[in-house]
């Protein structure tokens, strides 16, 4: 079964956080949760496996409730 | 329409006169099409049907209109196509816009060698009268269609049913072995019995419109996410016959349905949709909103319920009238079966066993249709417009657009009836499928033909290859339930396509035992006597 990686997989994460703040740069908050959506459908259809996807949904409403 | 609606003349029946109630094998309540498709198919077998409808006309205004592949190779086995497809509206491909912009367009039967379309689109009062029409021609065989015969109570025993009904004349009573309500959603024997669906109630409006025009449109489904003519909303437009066309218009949560029934308003919505050209005439108009909900278990002792009295769909994705007449080709054969003390009365349990998660995938397809056309929440809304902008450019995005997944027959997965394979072979007609269509050539003359038609009412040993194949079948043959045996092979029946064998995934030897309904019971790759005994035991509900 595949699993997600939780190290970091990124060679230069400081770059692709500060890409990813300023995507939403002059955004409404409206427009911001549009490209976020976006990004959740590509990413996800990057990776594709459903049990790897499966893991993502867990992780990302943990201490939500 | 209702204008030229057919009246059926109430006719009154000796029962009526009867000092006791008369008995009867099979009572169906409902003259619709699951209702007329079920009597239709157990007079076929030979067991005698009475028919009750409230009404002496077809179904009045906007009903199902599309008819899946699948059921018209029911009605097929029913003999109902035939003038279905002449009266009916052929189509197989789908378009999708967002705003005014072509996302993408679909073809729902991308691939040749099947006698049926994909869909075709014909509206339920017209189906209707092909049904009663069928219905008539066997009445001499034992299809009692009573108009005009309302039923007021069920009272279920333990060795009968029996039904109370109010006619012109005055009420009388009737006892059946089995009772069948076909009596849609608003059900009355289900409310008489005290029973409930459970499931989801949707709280958005759609106007739903039959609009009589003459339009160039090609036959396709159109669907529109945000069209600049209904800003912020969606709509479908899809063609019947006779130059009537379908509009389904989503109003919202709030709309008010006396203001959007008013019909000024409703021909500047349709006026601002079909532009300023058209002449058109409302047919026929409504508001609705939707239910994906079942009853807890759709066999109650010697009552069953079957279409929209068992379940209920919203409409994107026509699977309400299509989900409905395969129960009533899923409950035929086995009631008729029962009746004739071939198979144990538990056969019958099955029909719970197959139709409910059959049922069930329907909910969930048109459950998430329905989501995803009525964003609840500002995230669902988000992702709906990431996936409808992502569509036109990235195909991968079209796997999440969802005007409604169209119907498809179910696989029944989990049936009892199943023989599980244990031979290797492709899944996609394993046990619990319906069996796939193919051309094919028959042996004497030559002529071409479909498979499924060699496939009739009973079981069917289909076997590839040589004789030896067919041999196993033995003595089966003559059984107390007969197995015909179909060959694809030397001296049979051709396959000049390959599609056959392409399809059944076939080899010499390969043997396919296919249901009465034409679901696949188990395949082997060689089997014996013994196996195929077994798997024809395991399909009656023979073996405990």
């Amino acid at each position: 079964m595949a699993t997600l990686r939780t190290e970091s997989n990124i060679e230069d994460p400081d770059a692709f956080y500060s890409e990813l703040i300023e995507l939403h740069r002059g955004l409404t908050e409206e427009q911001s949760r549009l490209v976020n959506a976006k990004l959740i459908l590509l990413l996800a259809n990057q990776v594709g496996d459903m049990t790897v996807l499966r893991q993502v949904l867990a992780i990302a409403r943990e201490s939500l409730g | 329409m209702s204008d030229t609606a057919p009246r059926y003349p109430y006719r009154p029946r000796a029962d009526q006169r009867a000092p006791r109630p008369a008995q009867h094998p099979v009572i169906i309540v409902g003259a619709g099409p699951v209702g007329l498709a079920l009597a239709i198919d157990l007079v076929l077998r030979g067991i005698p049907a009475v028919v009750l409808d409230e009404d002496d006309t077809v179904s009045v205004g906007s009903r199902s209109i599309c008819w899946a592949k699948r059921t018209l190779e029911i009605y097929d086995r029913l003999g109902c196509a035939e003038p279905m497809m002449a009266r009916g509206v052929t189509w197989n491909r789908g378009n999708v816009f967002h705003g005014d912009r072509l996302l993408y367009e679909f073809n729902l039967l991308p691939e040749e060698g099947h006698r049926f379309p994909a869909f075709i689109n014909l509206q339920q009062n017209l189906a209707e009268e092909i049904f009663v029409a069928r219905a008539e021609t066997l009445a001499g065989d034992g299809l009692d269609l009573r108009w005009k015969n309302r039923v007021t109570n069920v009272v279920p025993a333990d060795d009968h049913v029996r039904v109370d009904i109010d006619t012109p004349d005055g009420p009388y009573a009737l006892r059946c072995d089995y009772l069948v309500a076909a009596d849609g959603v608003r059900s009355t024997v289900r409310r008489v019995l005290g029973l409930d669906f459970k499931g989801r109630v949707f709280e958005d409006r759609f106007l739903i419109s039959d609009v009589k025009m003459r339009a160039e449109f090609p036959p396709e489904r159109r669907f529109w996410f945000d069209p600049t003519f209904h800003g912020g909303r969606s709509a479908l437009l899809h063609r019947q016959a006779d130059d009537v066309w379908r509009i389904d218009l989503q109003l919202g949560a709030d709309a008010d349905p006396e203001l959007e029934l008013q019909s000024e308003r409703v021909v500047a919505r349709l006026r601002r949709m079909l532009g300023p050209k058209i002449a058109f005439e409302v047919a026929w108009s409504s508001l609705y909103t939707f239910q994906c909900r079942r009853l807890e278990r759709f066999r109650h002792g010697r009552v069953f319920f079957a279409g929209d009295a068992a379940h209920q769909v919203s409409p994107f994705g026509a699977r309400g009238g299509n989900g409905g007449v395969q129960d009533a080709d899923n409950l035929a054969w086995k009631l008729a079966l029962v009746l004739k003390g071939a198979a144990p009365e538990r056969l019958l349990d099955s029909y719970d066993a197959e139709r409910i998660p059959a049922a069930d995938e329907n909910i969930l397809h048109s459950t998430r249709a329905t989501d995803f056309m009525t964003p609840k929440t500002a995230a669902s809304a988000a992702f709906r417009d990431a996936a409808l902008s992502l569509a036109e450019r990235y195909p991968f995005a079209r796997g999440f657009v969802n005007s409604g997944r169209l119907s498809r027959p179910a696989t029944l997965d989990a049936s009892p009836l199943n023989t599980p394979e244990r031979d290797a072979f492709t899944p996609v007609l394993r046990p619990g499928s319906p069996a796939a269509d193919a051309p094919i050539r028959t042996p004497q003359g030559g002529e071409t033909s479909w498979l499924l038609r060699e496939l009739r009412n009973g079981f069917t040993a289909l076997c590839f290859g040589d004789d030896g194949a067919a041999a196993s079948v033995g003595a089966l043959a003559n059984g107390p339930v007969p197995v015909a045996v179909k060959r694809i092979g030397p001296g049979a029946l051709a396959d000049p396509s390959g599609r056959a064998a392409q399809r059944y995934d076939a080899r010499p030897g390969t043997l396919y035992l296919i249901r009465p309904d034409q679901h696949v019971a188990g395949r082997w790759r060689r089997p014996d006597a013994d196996q195929i005994r077994s798997a024809l035991e395991r399909a009656l509900a023979l073996q405990e």
